[in-house]
């Protein structure tokens, strides 16, 4: 089956992935810094973050109204509104997209929450085909130890509590986040991930990823793709 | 008309819900599915008593009134900012949460499941809008394939008489307005409401549709709803109104006499 479509446009998608405590986030900050000022126009767009569905999504969760079907699906529904509303024209105005996860993420979760994988990869088709794609790979161990510690309580469907995996939440979200793992790890191949070793410094990660990101992008800034100067240019013409 | 009747258990068109045992679901589910204004609305609320009457428990559900996104649905359609996936997907998580959470429980207690619209509204505004038919095909085929689709068929021009004497006003969505296809409500709602009988039109067949002419008078396409709803479920008359009417009939006859 064809995932996703092609990007047409002249910007840029760039995406990280990864379970929770994989440092995803860090290196994904570091880098749009780091294109910034190299001249890109970069912004960003965060996993379940579209204001259109966020009070369907936070009634759910708190009345654990979820099904693994309706809870795919309202994600879909977020990732939709902010690709049509948000990406799509972003990437039509020449800019670089950071996204803190994609549909990868619904590819790992809703699978592990029972939904048919074939079913959740044509959910998701209407996509657009990311520039890069960051895979931090780590060992479970190092990301619940990096994530256990000093954080909020877990909070229910993130635990994975709804899949009665365990009635304490602590082990229901290792188990989780394992089969999560599972996931991603079998998918690596399949939809081109760039692979970065998570166990590493935070500096080697992120020189990883400026070399892969140069290779793919090139020394310069590729024709359409917007710069900041550009955009400042444009404002006072 | 297929005679459903002594078919076995309800199942899915394409993907299996996780955790629904299908064999257990030993009630009917009947769908009225047709465009904007067409009057399915009325004719639920006419048919519901009339099959409690004959001793079915009913339920009866409609789009976009799920506990979990009705609310979400109706503000952010009020706000006219949703792109045609984002449309299609929202409302594909009302009707999974009123599917999983209201009908199948309710097919599963013996229940008679009327419901006023299905998946195929869904898919034709999708299709209407130029999404893509295998992907909304696809992404809505964890739906229980119903005991019967009655499809209320009516020309635009009977849809625009029941929008203007009923309603007094043509709405934004009805209107396909977010399509920006003619200059004004009125040239748009004929464009899109063509398109959806159209979309609907092509469905008839590979989804076994039951067509019912709407453009009939109102009491007209009662009796055409209930003939075919006669056919997939059982509709023995009650023990009560038999006595009645063996009774009843022949006083009648010499009344009439």
């Amino acid at each position: 089956m064809q995932v996703f479509l092609q990007n047409r446009c002249p910007g840029r998608l760039i995406v990280v992935e990864g379970i929770d405590g994989s440092g995803k986030s860090t290196q994904i900050s570091l880098l749009s810094q780091w294109l910034r000022r190299r001249g890109y126009a970069v912004t960003f767009s965060e996993w379940n973050s579209s204001p259109l569905v966020r009070e369907t999504t936070r009634r759910g969760k708190k009345k654990e109204m979820f099904t693994p079907t309706s809870f795919s699906l309202i994600h879909a529904t977020d990732f939709a509104d902010r690709l049509e509303h948000y990406i799509v024209p972003l990437l039509k105005a020449g800019a670089v997209v950071c996204a803190d996860r994609y549909a990868y993420t619904a590819f790992a979760r809703d699978v592990v929450r029972g939904v048919d994988r074939s079913w959740v990869r044509n959910l998701y088709r209407f996509a657009i085909k990311p520039s890069l794609a960051f895979y931090f790979k780590v060992p479970l161990d190092v990301a619940l130890g990096r994530i256990l510690g000093g954080r909020d309580a877990l909070k229910y469907y993130e635990a994975g509590m709804d899949l009665g995996l365990s009635r304490n939440i602590e082990e229901s979200f290792r188990i989780f986040q394992g089969r999560i793992l599972e996931e991603y790890e079998s998918m690596i191949e399949e939809m081109g991930f760039h692979v970065i070793d998570a166990t590493k410094s935070i500096e080697t990660q992120q020189k990883e990823m400026r070399r892969i990101v140069v290779q793919e992008f090139g020394r310069t800034r590729p024709p359409g793709v917007l710069g900041t100067e550009v955009r400042v240019a444009e404002l006072q013409g | 008309m297929r005679n459903y009747k002594g078919r076995p258990p309800l199942s899915y068109y394409r993907t299996a819900l996780p955790g629904v045992d299908y064999a257990e679901l030993q009630g009917k589910l009947i769908v009225i599915e047709g465009p904007d204004a067409v009057g399915r609305s009325t004719q639920v609320r006419r048919l519901k008593p009339w099959l409690e009457e004959f001793g079915h428990a009913v339920l009866d559900t409609g789009m976009a009134r799920s506990a979990l996104a009705g609310k979400g649905i109706k503000e952010a359609k009020a706000g006219n900012t949703l792109g045609p996936i984002t449309m299609t997907l929202y409302y594909a998580t009302d009707f999974a949460d009123r599917l999983e959470n209201e009908i199948i429980p309710a097919l599963r207690a013996g229940f008679v499941v009327l419901t006023d619209r299905y998946i195929f509204s869904i898919m034709a505004r999708a299709i209407a809008r130029g999404e893509n038919r295998t992907w909304i095909e696809r992404t809505a085929g964890f739906a229980l394939v119903p005991h019967a689709v009655l499809y209320m068929r009516a020309e635009v021009k009977d849809l625009i008489s029941r929008v203007v004497v009923g309603r007094g006003a043509f709405d934004y969505w009805e209107s396909g307005l977010d399509l920006h296809f003619g200059k004004d409500m009125y040239e748009s709602f004929v464009r899109y409401q063509s398109s959806l009988i159209q979309v609907f039109d092509d469905m008839a067949d590979p989804y076994g549709f039951h067509v019912i002419d709407a453009s009939q008078p109102v009491d007209r396409v009662f009796e055409s709803l209930k003939k075919a709803i006669s056919k997939v479920v059982e509709m023995d008359v009650p023990a009560k109104t038999r006595v009645k009417r063996k009774t009843a009939r022949p006083v009648a006859r010499v009344a009439a006499r």
